[in-house]
């Protein structure tokens, strides 16, 4: 069990600079998210759209912006938990006993959900009867290679993901890419590999063609997709790879006792706490009268959140305001040299 | 200002008057419309407030976007006549609109 005087949900800018505004006043930090990497929406949704509306930053980039802010935490001491969904939340006395799906267990005073609209997740097929399919001969990511050896794989979508696996599997399996249209959203260098290696037949190309059915009882035998003029084509398959990107899901903080409306949680514009004392929402996912879904508008309630999780892990601690140009403490905290 | 239709996948139909210069979807969410979610608030960055715009419609409205059928890949159930509301700019041309919504955005 990991103790910790704060945790924080979301690696998004607003949980970065959340860890931050922690960090400087003298309390530690963990933080949890369910992607592989750090940045939330910056990083997954849109790395290179430019952003014109963080105060004191003309223009950056989701990624610039994330790395701004991995930067500013360089003096800091953070232990990140990627590819880690919180499951469960739960009181123990005045401390919460938070779990991932991986196992790990904290026990803190402070939880803050900085969770933007949820965690992403793929982004699954619809027809019907795939589930019982899934994570056997359907998969949204590949983990083994190698079990797709010498076997037919129909990969769907037309994104980077879709093209790099065709690309790639095609060197020693049977590979059926299929697409809802014919242009790709892939890289170039990809989309033209892909075409070199439809015509040497290495790849069985289906545009225009989407997933409509899944034939098999035990394991699939074979699917059938459909064309925009109804025209059905059957295709022999052992694997089925859907890579249509990753969707935003609320997913367990649902089920945590917290006033949830319209996916957001409510909470009060003091300490940005939600009805569950010592439980914090912040950024795109917190609800309160005026509130905007904008960067800013997370970095301002982190740093509140932030002073409230003060009084909860130092309960026999005063907390005194301080600024960064002068307080002693925050410099040493940071490192550098007091004048 | 339009009158625009919103018909939900059970069947249930919204029409509501949607000021020009607002979008699609954000006439759908001002006025509480279920069945579209608009998860990025329409930066085109998450294909949640996809709808299927009416055949004699389509061709009338804004064309799409550069990367709204990217994000479109990524919808649920996307057909021909998919758009993404966010992406559509309301005007009085667009007066008596209908879309219908997917059976769920995600």
């Amino acid at each position: 069990m990991i103790k910790t005087d704060a945790l924080i949900i979301g690696a998004g800018p607003t949980g970065l600079f959340t860890a931050h505004q922690l960090k400087l006043i003298g309390l530690d930090c963990e933080i949890v998210d369910n992607l592989d990497k750090i940045g939330g929406q910056c990083i997954e949704l849109y790395p290179d759209k430019p952003i014109y509306d963080i105060p004191a930053v003309p223009e950056c980039t989701g990624e610039e912006l994330t790395n701004n802010l991995i930067n500013q935490l360089k003096p800091f001491d953070i232990k990140f938990h990627l590819s880690e969904r919180v499951d469960e939340v739960k009181k123990d006395g005045d401390k919460w006993i938070v779990k991932t799906n991986k196992g790990t267990s904290f026990t803190t005073p402070n939880v803050i959900i900085a969770g933007g609209v949820g965690s992403f997740e793929p982004r699954k097929f619809s027809v019907e009867g795939h589930e019982k399919f899934e994570n056997k001969s359907i998969l949204y990511s590949i983990k083994d290679k190698n079990i797709f050896k010498g076997k037919t794989v129909s990969i769907f979508g037309g994104g980077d993901s879709a093209l790099d696996w065709a690309v790639e599997l095609s060197n020693n399996c049977n590979v059926n890419l299929i697409h809802r249209r014919d242009e790709f959203r892939g890289a170039q260098a990809t989309v033209d590999k892909v075409h070199e290696l439809t015509k040497s037949k290495k790849i069985n190309l289906f545009t225009k063609f989407q997933l409509k059915k899944i034939n098999g009882s035990n394991k699939i035998e074979s699917i059938d997709i459909e064309d925009d003029d109804k025209k059905i084509e059957n295709l022999k398959t052992d694997y089925v790879l859907g890579f249509f990107g990753l969707i935003m899901q609320l997913g367990p903080i649902a089920n945590w006792g917290l006033n949830i409306d319209k996916k957001t949680v409510e909470v009060d514009t003091e300490k940005f706490e939600t009805n569950q004392k010592g439980i914090y929402a912040v950024g795109d996912i917190c609800n309160y009268p005026g509130k905007l879904k904008l960067i800013l508008s997370g970095f301002h309630e982190g740093a509140l959140a932030a002073r409230a999780c003060f009084k909860l892990a130092r309960p026999n601690e005063k907390y005194r305001f301080e600024f960064t140009t002068s307080s002693k403490a925050i410099k040493n905290r940071l490192g550098v040299k007091s004048d | 200002m339009a009158k625009i239709t919103y018909i939900e996948h059970n069947g249930t139909n919204h029409t509501v008057d949607v000021q020009n210069g607002l979008t699609v979807m954000e006439g759908a969410v001002q006025n509480n419309i279920p069945g579209i979610d608009a998860d990025c608030g329409g930066s085109m960055a998450c294909a949640t407030c996809h709808v299927y715009v009416k055949e004699d419609w389509f061709d009338k409205i804004n064309k799409k976007n550069e990367g709204e059928d990217d994000m479109l890949d990524q919808a649920y159930e996307p057909k021909k006549n998919s758009r993404l509301s966010c992406q559509i700019i309301v005007s009085d041309d667009l007066d008596g609109l209908v879309v219908d919504m997917p059976e769920k955005q995600t």
